[in-house]
């Protein structure tokens, strides 16, 4: 720490003592490091969102080489007229709403719980955070079986407590997509947890012994100081959970197939099968383009929102 | 399990006390109960998958939901291992989410330093232009990155799977932010010395960063690991697959024989799980602060 005094005055002199020099030599070290990344950045994201965006006025397909003949704006069309393309749009919408409050709740009570805790923190952030970095085919190998008709170990508890006749949980049109959500909860709430927890950390103490003094029970101490003190949390978790349960393709893809009868397909699912079964990927791709308006929305509510957030406060 | 009494009463408080604090304890007790059940709830699955692994599969099919066997076994584990498959599998997946990390950490870090701490031309419009990168799922550009692979024949390959996880726009975020925290005047004294800029960005800014790699090296490691959509998608070689994709297709091949599906969970889902064991604090903390999801 000591070095960074000396060294301030030194640099700014020789900086102008041979500033064209420095500069183009300082310019040309910049570019040289940020190359590596460039070239992947154009190659993978760059290059294949635009041509993405190119492929989805054309009739492409992976049948046949190249674009394949103009479309316009017929692929754009077709989806937004297809009853399948807005049943799955809003499979992923439902299946957003089912989770995205539970996920936000349940782990906000959970972090609000564990922080008030002297010792075994560690423990509660452990178990709740562990499942989140199970893959996802592990996760669905086990509810699948945890869900199975009779012999599932959640059906024997259900009939343990009376309940004589659980639904077919995965195989239930009416309950898959329910199943499917409770399982997506119990994987990912680790995350949310953890993020709390952080945001927990940051409010002073001192802040609940002033209201303990002045007399404020817990519940005012909750409502007044500790939820509207995490709101910048609260907004921060609520967006990564939409955008991510928007994403939702794995749990679905492996414990029901999108089934049963196409009853819990989402958009990403759609996708798959539009441009990788029926191998029309300009058609895929403008369904995909559909679904990124969708997610872009979400980023940019967000994004004017906290904007305003930080001018308000 | 002892809490924290957070309220610490003064003396002019101790009136009211005797009956808060009695409230406050019962208090402590309920939401330590809470957490216990919901804690039990989450280790429940993960403990059922390991006891209905290692019972031989015709206990399992006399008494499906009894937690308790006369007789344990790693017949299913040896099953799984003698197929051969998910050892290759563990392979291909330890290979790709080793080399996206190392790619990842050296592309993202040189390109953040560029923009954190050179002044070169043109640097806030490629600023610019990653951040516009972060609201681009990569979900969004599987079709056409498909085709992509597909014309320079790489599906199939390590490079389908690592190629496109180097230019992490989140990751560029992270170092430019973390450079930033770090005293310009210690690269200026080192170039004033004669130091170039790679060596500044070698030797000194890359040693004091080693929040910021770990972040990004976890990150891109447990993201690879786990990702599923694009392997499925682009690996339909057994040899080739990655441990996700393999175990969707155990899945079918195993049928209703159920320790041999919780034995491939239960081998799925420990790698990670040993990880998160050894750097949780590393982890913890790099969501904390980066909020990767």
């Amino acid at each position: 720490m000591s070095v960074q005094t000396i060294p301030v005055d030194a640099g700014s002199r020789a900086r102008t003592a041979a500033a064209p020099n420095k500069r183009r030599d300082e310019g040309r070290a910049g570019w040289g490091l940020a190359t590596p990344f460039l070239i992947f950045y154009v190659l993978f994201l760059i290059g294949p969102t635009i041509y993405g965006i190119i492929m989805s006025f054309f009739n492409s397909s992976l049948q046949h080489a190249g674009l394949g003949g103009f479309a316009g704006p017929d692929n754009y069309t077709q989806a937004l007229t297809s009853s399948d393309f807005w049943q799955s749009m809003w499979h992923t919408v439902l299946f957003t709403l089912m989770t995205t409050p539970p996920l936000v709740a349940v782990s906000l009570m959970l972090a609000i719980f564990t922080d008030r805790l002297a010792r075994g923190r560690w423990f509660f952030r452990l178990v709740f955070f562990a499942p989140y970095v199970v893959p996802s085919a592990a996760m669905a190998l086990i509810w699948t079986w945890l869900y199975t008709p009779q012999i599932g170990l959640w059906d024997k508890w259900l009939t343990a407590v009376g309940i004589s006749s659980p639904p077919n949980w995965l195989a239930d049109p009416s309950w898959a997509m329910a199943s499917v959500a409770l399982a997506t909860v119990w994987w990912t709430l680790g995350f949310n947890f953890v993020l709390y927890l952080a945001g927990l950390q940051e409010i002073p103490r001192e802040l609940y012994e002033a209201a303990a003094v002045d007399g404020g029970s817990r519940w005012q101490q909750l409502r007044r100081i500790t939820i509207p003190l995490l709101n910048r949390t609260t907004a921060l978790v609520l967006v990564l959970q939409i955008i991510a349960s928007l994403k939702i393709f794995d749990q679905i893809f492996l414990m029901t197939a999108g089934g049963p009868n196409y009853a819990t397909r989402p958009l990403l699912e759609y996708v798959y099968d539009i441009g990788f079964t029926d191998f029309r990927t300009g058609y895929a791709a403008a369904a995909s383009m559909l679904y990124f308006l969708v997610i872009l929305a979400v980023s940019l509510v967000w994004f004017v929102a906290s904007r305003r957030q930080q001018k308000g406060a | 399990m002892s809490t924290i009494a957070v309220p610490r009463r003064r003396a002019q408080a101790k009136a009211e006390s005797r009956t808060t604090d009695w409230r406050a304890r019962y208090f402590n007790w309920f939401c330590v109960s809470v957490l216990l059940v919901f804690a039990a709830i989450w280790v429940i699955p993960l403990l059922w998958a390991l006891d209905t692994s290692l019972k031989p599969d015709a206990v399992i099919a006399a008494q499906p939901t009894s937690w308790w066997s006369s007789t344990w076994t790693f017949h299913a584990y040896q099953e799984l291992f003698n197929i051969g498959n998910i050892q290759t599998w563990y392979l291909n997946s330890f290979v790709i989410a080793l080399l996206s990390a190392v790619f990842a950490v050296v592309a993202c870090s040189m390109v953040g330093f560029a923009i954190a701490r050179t002044q070169f031309k043109g640097r806030r419009i490629i600023y610019g232009l990653i951040a516009a990168g972060l609201l681009i799922p990569s979900q969004v550009l599987i079709v056409p990155q498909f085709q992509e692979f597909n014309y320079v024949h790489l599906l199939n390959t390590y490079w389908v799977q690592v190629l496109p996880a180097v230019a992490v726009p989140i990751a560029v975020i992270i170092f430019v932010a973390f450079f930033t925290g770090i005293p310009a005047s210690l690269g200026e004294a080192a170039h004033v010395d004669g130091a170039s800029w790679w060596r500044i960005y070698r030797s000194i800014y890359m040693p004091l960063s080693k929040p910021a790699i770990s972040a990004v090296f976890i990150f891109t490691f447990v993201w690879k690991w786990n990702d599923f959509l694009w392997p499925l998608l682009t690996l339909t070689n057994t040899r080739i697959m990655t441990l996700p994709v393999g175990l969707s297709q155990v899945g079918s091949a195993f049928g209703i024989m159920y320790a041999e599906l919780m034995a491939s969970a239960v081998l799925g889902a420990l790698p990670l799980v040993v990880v998160f064991l050894l750097f949780q604090r590393q982890i913890v903390e790099g969501i904390a602060t980066t909020g990767i999801k």
